[in-house]
């Protein structure tokens, strides 16, 4: 169980504009938020001396970015070779290799050209070699295509329906709306979402997250160094990362996986809240991974803020708006905002308890929480002011 | 479109017993010579008990439909566009191990859940036979 609670902290946050067409290289996008988030917190970026990031080989390396800026030592670069599972993984790994004593200020970051470059969701390698032999001769290739068999058996198991799944894309662009950095701000209704065409069902074009350039980035220090720096610390206090047994050979891979209507979140919620030393209920603001609708009621059931099969109902109660009792993805999410592989939702954690969420904030908010991944293994962490 | 544009399963250490079983029309899976537990997809050790002895079974090729989806918007077009809409399933074998597959011999709309199949061989391009699954007679 992650042990570090409260000795780390995020100190500055830094992104670039979220387009369709960035117009230049993932590495410089991925420089512009390294940049941003160091000059953020008040550091000099040639003080950082740790780099970490993950990608499916589509982004810049951490090496690569460390050069970009001109950092003299670096003592920790890590790329994780993963999907949105990653996204808080990177930053729970970055404490502990501050809490190892290999580096003292740590930038996380995440850069694509999600549209303009290499499409994550449009498809993957025409081979069918290893555990996609078994899937992909069968025209079973894009991640659209494996979340849909999640979802449907959510519906198969208890009844979930178009209308839940539709009310949390609704959700979503309504608050994308009071967001001047989102993709997509065009308030939408439940007319418009039945209207949009069916991509592979149960997903209709609204259930499916955008596809984006651009790159977030965030700065990491000691708790103690983050109160001298020029922002509030966001302290990190606890986290988690995993998926129990059967995770398959790759993230497409859910054969071996017992019970589709369940995903990840289910097996790290007891250490993320045991980590973290609060619950669901303390939780102010949450900013659920939303590659597709679906998952926000899989997370939701499986951390334990309602119980399994009453994500959908809940969803679409009015619970998980601005003004509900769990606001969730206030920016928008993944779905309205940007698709930066999860790491943008860090960065609205970090605003919100800032107060820095503008016509978005949720008033008072001091304990948040941040999640990545919808299939068989994700992260989380809990973040507070 | 021609159907060798799509994906063809390269059989590997693990795996050539199973795709050479498709040939004769025999769904065979692995079943571990220790503990007895059956296991898809194919591989070395029994993530169970980590023997290494395994010996094949032929599967009734009867199951369920656990779950599916129906793809309408293909990927990519230029190999999938003539077969949308098309039906994927998470088929759970009446032994007890689920495995990828299509659908066919209905229409795509017509799967409902724990709908009884049987499997069928397909000619999935270069030799290669894919085992897939039909509604069951009666």
């Amino acid at each position: 169980m992650f042990r570090l609670r409260d000795k780390y902290a995020i100190a500055g946050v830094g992104e670039t504009a979220y387009s369709k067409d960035s117009g230049t290289t993932v590495l410089n996008l991925a420089v512009e938020a390294c940049l941003k988030a160091a000059n953020d917190a008040g550091v000099d970026v040639k003080d950082v001396d740790g780099i970490v990031s993950y990608n499916f080989g589509d982004s810049a390396p951490a090496m690569a970015v460390a050069t970009a800026l001109g950092i003299p030592d670096v003592g920790y670069a890590v790329d994780f070779a993963g999907g949105g599972n990653a996204a808080n993984l990177i930053t729970l790994s970055a404490a502990a290799a501050m809490e190892a004593g290999l580096a003292r200020n740590v930038l996380c970051f995440r850069a694509m050209n999600g549209r303009s470059g290499f499409r994550l969701g449009g498809g993957r390698q025409m081979q069918a070699r290893g555990i996609t032999q078994h899937t992909a001769p069968y025209g079973w290739i894009t991640y659209p295509q494996a979340m849909a068999m999640w979802a449907r058996r959510h519906m198969i198991e208890y009844g979930t329906s178009a209308e839940h799944l539709g009310q949390i894309a609704i959700t979503f662009r309504d608050n994308a709306a009071l967001n001047e950095r989102a993709m997509q701000r065009t308030p939408i209704t439940m007319d418009d979402y039945m209207a949009s065409r069916f991509i592979v069902e149960p997903f209709r074009m609204l259930d499916i997250c955008l596809e984006s350039d651009g790159a977030c980035a965030v700065l990491m220090t000691d708790a103690e160094r983050a109160r001298d720096m020029a922002k509030p610390p966001v302290y990190l206090m606890g986290g988690a990362y995993g998926g129990g047994p059967n995770q398959g050979e790759d993230l497409f891979d859910a054969i071996r996986w017992p019970d589709h209507s369940k995903n990840y979140a289910a097996f790290i919620a007891d250490d993320l809240w045991a980590s973290a030393g609060v619950g669901p209920k303390d939780i102010d603001v949450a900013e659920i991974y939303d590659c597709f609708t679906y998952s926000v009621i899989m997370q939701l059931e499986g951390l334990g803020f309602i119980k399994p099969g009453d994500g959908g109902p809940y969803c679409a109660s009015g619970a998980i708006a601005r003004d509900g009792a769990l606001p969730v993805n206030t920016h928008g999410g993944l779905l309205s905002e940007a698709y930066i592989h999860g790491f943008n939702h860090v960065l609205e954690a970090v605003r919100q308890l800032r107060g820095e969420a503008g016509p978005g904030q949720v008033a008072g908010a001091e304990v948040a929480l941040t999640t990545a991944g919808a299939m068989t293994c994700g992260s989380a962490m809990v973040l507070r002011n | 479109m021609n159907e060798f544009s799509k994906p063809i399963p390269v059989a590997d250490a693990d795996s050539a017993t199973y795709w050479e079983g498709c040939r004769e029309g025999r769904l065979l899976i692995q079943r571990c010579s220790e503990c007895e537990t059956l296991r898809f997809p194919p591989n070395r050790i029994c993530a169970a008990c980590h023997s290494d002895k395994v010996k094949w079974v032929e599967a009734s090729g009867k199951g369920r439909v656990y779950s599916w989806i129906v793809v309408n918007h293909p990927v990519p077009r230029e190999v999938y566009g003539d077969d949308v809409p098309y039906a994927v399933a998470l088929i759970e074998l009446e032994e007890g191990v689920r495995m990828v597959s299509n659908v066919i011999g209905c229409d795509p709309h017509a799967i409902a859940a724990d709908m009884s199949v049987e499997v069928v061989f397909e000619s999935g391009g270069e030799g290669v036979v894919l085992p897939k699954f039909q509604p069951m007679a009666g």
